[in-house]
């Protein structure tokens, strides 16, 4: 590979990844904000409002490095895809620039009032101020989200005399088939990183015996949010998602299950949950596969045909198969041990013992950093299985990225962004760790903190 | 509406936005100049940030907004000047990055070695970027090295003139860099007289009219430098002399800076004062958006760089009510946050 468009490649990859482990807390978060202030409005509990609070301060500085790392990623198309710009701008642009009048002015000015203005807004005014920051982040993610759908599979569009690319259909492009799953799949992970955050820093207070008032609900919200979230993305988003692929880019379809060799008629294709794909000899070493399963998991039919990865010319295959197979399998994996997890823990907190269950609290305590990998390795699948196309089976990637900018100039900027963002992340979670030392309690109890029985499942 | 009207219509609406931004976030980029200029003591230098708390993430939100604008309306001119501007656009979102975590960061903890690094990272980078923002502007006045494919790419600097084969910096974007480091500085002191009171407000007072004097000089050079490096510029306004008005906006902004006395008065002179001068710039360059350096004909126009009629005509149906939303929630913001800062008030 040309080692300049290898550059483009990694600097945005990169970039992207790494904008992402905020958003994803940000609108997760949104959510679970507006759940606590509501419980607050519902029942009085003052507790309620402390915590609802205290995710106000995390999330006020998530959010902000969501802001700086993520205005890179609107210019990075413009520097680093300029070729892509040009031909797909007069397309993707309409979503990008919707996402920035329609979300980010919303998102702005309600955090500036939800952060700044719990006084002056007052009780319900605080309350729309949330919901309002939760509407913003949700709607940028499906600015967002659309954008990449289209790129994924690209719809309403025609090409004009020179080869570009024109918006034909505006309704097309909004209400492209691959949006609608892709975007609850992603809502939910979002969801997910969310809850899990928040079981574990309650479990960590219940374990260290501290703020166990607040610890507790945040380990009731969010095991209750958390089981609901991973349950969801197995089904129905997981599986929609897996049907658009094979509909719409089966050669993915065949790259991230490692399924090399079309099954023969009549006999069904399996789903791999262990092995190695050897791309090089075509075949999967240390296989652990259930029968049929992938067949039915597709097409509903246990012994339906899957077209296999050889039947595809090689300049129609994705161009790193195994980092594709395992980033797949790996948020399946995931994905499945999360439902394991949260149902185990929503068993123990009917039966009022996960308050007191070290084991468990441990585990919600440990499985933070798990979504962030889930959430993560998904978008490698999407993305790396989009390959070798920019814009699926439009634009590969090798015609896309701005051929003028030197492979020199663009590890320059690449390590700035590294450096950069290794002093940012170290900021963050030194940030992070003082808020959560400093805990949820309020200095000055508000005027309506009267002491008040606090709701608990099972206790 | 038919091709020509759409073209010139969007390219009116995202020059708007553009300068909204420069308007808006021209403020809070000015307060950072303000407080490392004038910000001697820590509550000084919390009060400008205050100042500027509720208000500076929504302003940045006019950059996007207006960049998606330009993306969508005019892709190849984004396209081509992305990649070609790509150094110093690198450098301006590191500059970005800084400042928002500067800003957002500092008030998270409390000691004396915290806030006052936060507040120098601050004001070094609103300096910078006022300059960067200028030095850019001034690439786009004196145009760029364009082939056939609407393509440059420019280098930091070569010999500092702005010849046939400029860098970014050259004598000219350099005086261009400074007046908008000026213009900043005179629109956030006025911005931070305008949120607080007592010494703080008293010394704002005397930058504002320092820096006014001084945007007064620049802006004479570099208009004198454009009109004899831009041919085009002469040519716009002696085919059209109505287009004066946005110079003459410009002047008056700056003239009602030098002679009313109000908090809100001057400030919005100094808004005025940057509308005149960015419309102006437009106004000047128009059909023109990046102008070659080397032979005229390679240049961008609005006809050569716009987005295909249908796209274009459906922006309009979710801009207009989007925008007319997003105005009212940031008419809403000012509204709510209006009136003098204090340290430990509640807002
Ligand atoms: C908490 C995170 C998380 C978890 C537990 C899962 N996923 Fe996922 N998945 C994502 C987070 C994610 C994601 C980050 O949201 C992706 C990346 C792109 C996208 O749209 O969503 C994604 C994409 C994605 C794709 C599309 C890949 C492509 O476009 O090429 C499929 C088929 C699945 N997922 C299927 C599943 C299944 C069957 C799961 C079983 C439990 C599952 N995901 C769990
Ligand atoms: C936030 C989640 C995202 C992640 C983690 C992610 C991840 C990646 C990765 C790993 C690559 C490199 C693939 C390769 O070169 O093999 C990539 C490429 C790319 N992605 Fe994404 N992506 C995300 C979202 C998006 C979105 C929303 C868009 C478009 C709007 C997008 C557009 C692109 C482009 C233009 C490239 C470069 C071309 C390429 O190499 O494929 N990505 N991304
Ligand atoms: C290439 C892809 C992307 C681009 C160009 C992009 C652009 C941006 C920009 C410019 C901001 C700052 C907005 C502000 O100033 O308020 C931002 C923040 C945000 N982005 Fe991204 N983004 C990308 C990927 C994603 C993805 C995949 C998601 C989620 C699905 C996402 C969701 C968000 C959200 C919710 C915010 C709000 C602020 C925050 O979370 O901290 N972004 N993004």
């Amino acid at each position: 590979m040309d080692s300049a468009l290898a550059l483009h490649r990694f600097h945005f990859a990169f970039t992207v990844t790494y904008h992402y482990l905020f958003p994803q807390l940000t609108m997760g978060l949104a959510l679970l904000i507006v759940i606590l202030k509501g419980l607050h409005l519902r029942t009085g509990d003052a507790h309620y409002n402390d915590s609802a609070r205290f995710w106000a301060r995390i999330f006020a500085i998530n959010f902000a490095m969501g802001v700086v790392t993520g205005i890179p990623m609107e210019f990075q198309f413009g520097t680093n895809w300029s070729r892509f710009s040009k031909a797909a701008g007069g397309v993707i642009g309409q979503t990008l620039a919707m996402e920035g009048v329609y979300s980010f002015f919303l998102e702005s000015t309600f955090l500036g009032l939800f952060i700044y203005g719990e006084k002056i807004l007052g009780r319900t005014g605080h309350f729309a101020a949330a919901c309002c920051v939760f509407v913003g982040s949700w709607m940028s993610g499906f600015f967002i989200i659309a954008t990449d759908a289209w790129m994924q599979h690209p719809v309403g569009y025609k090409l004009g005399p020179q080869g570009e690319i024109l918006l034909d259909s505006w309704t097309a492009l909004i209400f492209n088939p691959w949006t609608f799953w892709q975007y609850l799949h992603n809502m939910i992970g979002s969801v997910v990183t969310a809850a899990f955050v928040m079981s574990s820093i309650g479990a960590l207070y219940l374990l260290q015996r501290k703020h166990e008032e607040h610890g507790r609900i945040f380990v009731r919200v969010g095991v209750l949010a958390g089981l609901v979230a991973c349950v969801l993305m197995l089904f129905p988003t997981g599986d929609g998602q897996g049907q658009n692929i094979a509909r719409y880019q089966p050669a993915t379809l065949a790259a991230m299950e490692g399924h090399f060799e079309t099954n023969p008629a009549g006999q069904g294709a399996g789903v791999v949950l262990l092995g190695q794909p050897d791309v090089e000899k075509g075949k999967l070493d240390n296989p652990l596969i259930i029968p049929e399963a992938l067949s039915f998991i597709t097409y509903k039919r246990w012994n339906a045909q899957v077209k296999g990865l050889k039947e595809f010319p090689p300049d129609q295959r994705p161009d790193n198969i195994p980092l594709l197979y395992y980033s797949f399998h790996i948020m399946v994996g995931l994905g499945t041990l999360f439902i394991a997890a949260m149902s185990w823990a929503t068993l123990s907190l009917v039966r009022g013992r996960l308050y007191t269950s070290k084991p468990l609290l441990w585990l919600l305590f440990l499985l933070a950093p798990f979504p962030y990998i889930a959430n993560t390795a998904g978008w490698m699948t999407a993305e790396i299985g989009r390959q070798p196309w920019l814009i699926y089976g439009l634009m590969r990637t090798s015609e896309g990225a701005s051929m003028r900018v030197s492979a020199g100039n663009t590890m320059f900027t690449l390590l700035g962004f590294m450096g950069m963002y290794a002093l940012l992340s170290v900021l963050f979670l030194f940030m992070i760790w003082r808020e959560v030392e400093h805990g949820p309690e309020s200095a000055t109890p508000a005027p309506d903190a009267l002491p008040q029985p606090v709701p608990v499942i099972g206790d | 509406m038919d091709t020509n009207t759409l073209q010139i219509l969007w390219f009116c609406l995202v020059a708007v936005m553009l300068t909204f931004y420069v308007i808006l976030d021209g403020f809070d980029i000015g307060a950072g100049i303000v407080s490392l200029l004038i910000g001697r003591d820590q509550s000084r230098r919390a009060l400008v940030l205050k100042s500027i708390g509720p208000f500076w993430d929504g302003n940045e939100v006019w950059l996007l907004a207006g960049g998606g604008c330009l993306y969508f309306a005019f892709p190849t001119l984004y396209a081509s000047s992305f990649q070609g501007f790509y150094l110093p656009l690198m450098m301006v979102l590191w500059l970005l990055m800084l400042r928002g975590i500067s800003i957002e960061f500092r008030n998270h903890i409390v000691s004396d070695l915290w806030r006052p690094l936060w507040d120098k990272v601050f004001g070094v980078a609103s300096a910078l970027l006022a300059i960067f923002y200028g030095a850019a502007l001034g690439n786009v006045v004196r145009g760029v090295p364009l082939d056939g494919q609407a393509e440059f790419f420019l280098p930091l600097w070569t010999n500092w003139q702005p010849g046939s084969d400029p860098g970014i910096l050259d004598w000219y974007t350099v005086l261009v860099g400074l007046l908008a480091f000026a213009t900043l500085t005179m629109h956030g002191a006025l911005w931070v007289k305008l949120k607080t009171e007592g010494s703080l407000a008293n010394d704002s007072r005397a930058l504002a009219r320092l820096t006014a004097a001084l945007v007064l000089l620049l802006t004479g050079a570099v208009t004198a430098a454009s009109f004899s490096l831009q041919p085009q510029i002469v040519r716009s306004f002696t085919a059209q002399p109505a287009g004066l008005i946005f110079p003459a906006l410009a002047v008056a902004g700056l003239g009602i800076v030098f002679l009313r006395q109000g908090d809100v008065t001057q400030f919005l002179g100094s808004c005025v004062f940057i509308l005149g001068m960015m419309t102006s710039a437009a106004f000047g360059l128009f059909p023109y958006v990046l102008p070659s350096s080397t032979q005229s004909g390679l240049g961008l126009t609005i006809q050569n760089t716009a987005a295909a009629n249908y796209g274009l005509s459906v922006g309009l149906w979710w801009w207009i009510p989007g925008m007319l939303l997003a105005g009212s929630y940031t008419w809403f913001l000012y509204r709510r946050f209006a009136g003098k800062v204090q340290l430990n008030s509640g807002h």
